[in-house]
């Protein structure tokens, strides 16, 4: 039998990998990866708490963020296109206009 | 009949804004024309509302009409509305007959102008102004048109603003008369704070009982008003502008600065008489101040040569004469005065404006002389002018100027002293009006040989209105004869109604029963008339017949010539003692305290926080990566103090 803590060691791992690529990353696309990462991460946390507690709403929770995170991936891919259209880069330091 | 007031002022304002409106698009005949017709036509309608007026019983004479309320708050209620009465049907037909006049002439005087519009329209302007000003039926809207007409002065002083003097003087007019418009709003308060109401009839109805007789407080309202009059009417002190507006052009000295707008004071004091009869310390004031301006400006006017600062100045002492006749309560004698003036104040200057014309431009008196064989039309008329304005029996001036000597000598109000300062003044007049003739007219001709051969008489359009005031100098008296020649003054009968105020009785019977010592009129009649010929004889020994003894004289007194001429300093004593300070005080205000000091402080804090914001705004990268740096930073020590803490 895994224990909570497991998981929960597993999921904090997965988030700071997630954040951290936040972080450095310059490149959008992967800038994105790490967010589902951090999403899931949390997910991970959800599910396990709810299977401990044995109710559903953790189960709940986690469709409704999958449903979000996909929602969010195609608008942000979207974006990312139309960005790349006019800048033909994705390294997130260029965009840097709007300040001040 | 009084539904047709509002046309007499309306028509001019018509003129303006059509000529000002269409400026410089309208060819010269037809700007003319929309600047005369409608001046014309007030002319008429005055002369038609006279008749009407004249046609009811004397003590109905009154017509009103009311247009609309212009303020309403609270207790202080203001019309737009107009009174004529017999003192406001002598004004609207003299400021509409000598405007008319003066509008033509201008035609021919300005037509070479390349601002022939702006001129008329500003002219036109004027008329409106001067015509509410006499007719206004309340205080605040007469201010209107007092202040309507300030601001038109100052315009056609200014009319050749590329000149820097033009464009000072104008400046000068303005700001002087501002002084006196300060004491005329006061004097406006005070009544309006004891009547409670601003309307002439009201408050001349209500002042004998609002008012104690002789108390500090009308004296005091009295005083103010005046104020404003010595302003506008150039008398001493405020009298330094009228002399420099002859700046402006001829017909514009002619209008404006003689025959109407500065006689504006001497009508809101005739308006006003029933205040001014409750405040006896006030008509003294009005007398003495009248009395010294009169012989004050007459001595300037000996030793000027600029032909028409003569002129500036005999105006300022003529002004004197009527504010003397008022000073004594002799009201309707300053109003006389003020219409005969007009008709040959105007005159002379008109014929001075053909005399510059015919010398092309040239002003200076030295280098006139001989004139009168080139120019037989302005020399007939301008010296009908001076035998008016000198008083010689049967011209208009004697009628009047006598009236205002007799007045001010048996006058309830007189004294021997302020006939014998009008007395002088008649004297004066007479030698510098002759001087003046006998240097442009008489003698040989000291013009260079450029000027001479240019010398002509004027067109048509200026000589005809000159023949027209000429003939009004000569005629424009006889409505006014003393009763000592066995006849009835039409003129004193016309204006009773509005000059014996209600319960004021006791004055005009007083009045009244000063014209019954009929020798002493005689006498003093006499002497004036004998002093004035022999005023003339001199100028014509020193300035026609031998030149050289003037120039002697001058020599043998050259204190008192110098002082004269420069017209007792008091401009240079002006320029040091209120001007200079006031200029110094300025600027230390505009250098240390606005720049310094204001500007310094708001400067300072602007610099400040544009300080700190640059410094700040250095967190602010627009970077994605930093924000989430940031971020995440603060979730970690926010979960950091709350597991911890």
């Amino acid at each position: 039998m895994v224990t909570i803590p497991a998981f929960l060691i597993v999921a904090v791992v997965i988030f700071g990998i997630g954040a951290v690529g936040v972080l450095i990353s310059r490149n959008i696309i992967v800038l994105f990866m790490c967010v589902e990462l951090m999403l899931n991460a949390a997910n991970l946390a959800l599910i396990a708490f709810s299977r401990a507690l044995n109710i559903m709403d953790g189960h709940a929770f986690v469709f409704l963020v999958l449903a979000v995170a996909a929602a969010e991936a195609a608008v942000g891919l979207a974006i990312l296109i139309a960005i790349f259209r006019n800048r033909e880069t994705i390294n997130i330091d260029r965009f840097d206009m709007l300040k001040w | 009949m009084s539904e047709y007031l509002f046309l007499v002022p309306i028509l001019p304002l018509a003129g303006f804004l059509i000529n000002g409106l269409l400026l410089g698009r309208l060819p010269r005949p037809v700007v003319s024309f929309v600047a005369c017709v409608p001046v014309g036509l007030s002319f008429l309608l005055s002369v038609l509302l006279f008749f009407g007026l004249k046609g009811l019983p004397p003590d109905a004479r009154v017509l009103e009409q009311v247009l609309f309320p212009w303020i309403s708050s609270g207790f202080l209620l203001v019309n737009v509305g107009f009174l004529l009465d017999p003192l406001s049907a002598v004004m609207i037909l003299v400021v509409s007959g000598v405007g008319f006049v003066i509008h033509l002439y201008s035609i021919g005087y300005m037509h070479h102008d390349p601002c022939f519009g702006r001129y008329f329209a500003y002219l036109n302007l004027f008329m409106f102004s001067m015509l509410t000003l006499v007719l206004a039926d309340n205080f605040l809207f007469m201010f209107v048109g007092w202040e309507g007409v300030g601001l038109c002065s100052y315009l056609l002083i200014g009319f050749w603003f590329e000149k820097k003097s033009a464009s000072d003087a104008g400046k000068k007019a303005f700001i002087v008369n501002r002084i006196g418009d300060f004491g005329f709003l006061i004097g406006m308060f005070i009544i309006f704070w004891q009547v409670g109401s601003l309307d002439f009839r009201v408050v001349m109805e209500a002042a004998p009982t609002m008012f104690v007789a002789g108390g500090a407080l009308i004296t005091a309202a009295c005083i103010l008003l005046f104020m404003g009059a010595i302003g506008k009417s150039a008398q001493i002190p405020l009298y330094v502008w009228l002399p420099d507006a002859m700046e402006g052009p001829t017909p514009v000295s002619a209008l404006i600065h003689a025959a109407t707008m500065v006689t504006a004071g001497v009508y809101m004091i005739a308006r006003s008489n029933v205040l001014y009869l409750l405040a006896p310390d006030a008509l003294l004031v009005v007398a003495i101040v009248g009395a010294l301006t009169a012989i004050f400006a007459a001595t300037i006017g000996l030793a000027q040569n600029d032909i028409k600062r003569v002129l500036a100045y005999s105006t300022v002492s003529q002004l004197g004469y009527m504010f003397l006749a008022c000073g004594v309560a002799a009201f309707g004698a300053g109003i006389f005065h003020l219409m005969t003036h007009a008709f040959f104040k105007a005159l002379l200057f008109l014929a001075a404006g053909s005399v510059i014309h015919a010398m092309s431009g040239e002003q200076d008196m030295r280098k006139m002389g001989g004139l009168r064989r080139h120019v037989p039309v302005t020399y007939i008329t301008m010296l009908i002018a001076a035998l008016t304005i000198v008083g010689i029996p049967g011209l208009s001036g004697f009628f009047s100027k006598d009236e205002i000597l007799w007045k001010a000598f048996s006058s309830p109000y007189g004294h021997p002293v302020l006939w014998a300062l009008g007395f002088v003044t008649a004297g004066l007049t007479a030698f510098y009006m002759f001087r003046l003739i006998y240097l442009t007219f008489h003698g040989k001709g000291r013009m260079d040989a450029d000027t001479r051969k240019h010398l002509h008489e004027s067109p048509k359009s200026m000589t005809v209105p000159l023949m027209v005031l000429a003939l009004l100098s000569i005629v424009g008296g006889w409505i006014g004869m003393p009763h000592l020649f066995g006849v009835t003054n039409y003129f004193e009968q016309w204006m009773a109604p509005v000059m014996s105020g209600a319960g004021h009785d006791a004055v005009s019977h007083a009045l009244a029963a000063g014209g019954g010592d009929t020798g002493m009129e005689v006498g003093l009649m006499t002497a004036t008339v004998i002093l004035v010929l022999v005023a003339i004889l001199a100028a014509r020994k020193l300035y026609g017949q031998t030149p050289e003894l003037s120039t002697r004289l001058r020599e043998k007194t050259p204190h008192l010539h110098r002082l004269l001429f420069n017209k007792y300093y008091v401009d240079e004593i002006y320029g040091a003692v209120i001007v200079r300070p006031l200029v110094n005080m300025s600027i230390f205000l505009w250098k240390i305290v606005d720049v310094l000091i204001i500007d310094g402080l708001i400067n300072g804090f602007a610099t400040l926080y544009n300080d700190i914001s640059q410094t700040l705004r250095a967190g602010q990268t627009g970077r994605v990566r930093s924000y989430a740096t940031v971020f995440v930073a603060g979730v970690v020590a926010l979960v950091a103090y709350f597991l911890l803490g």
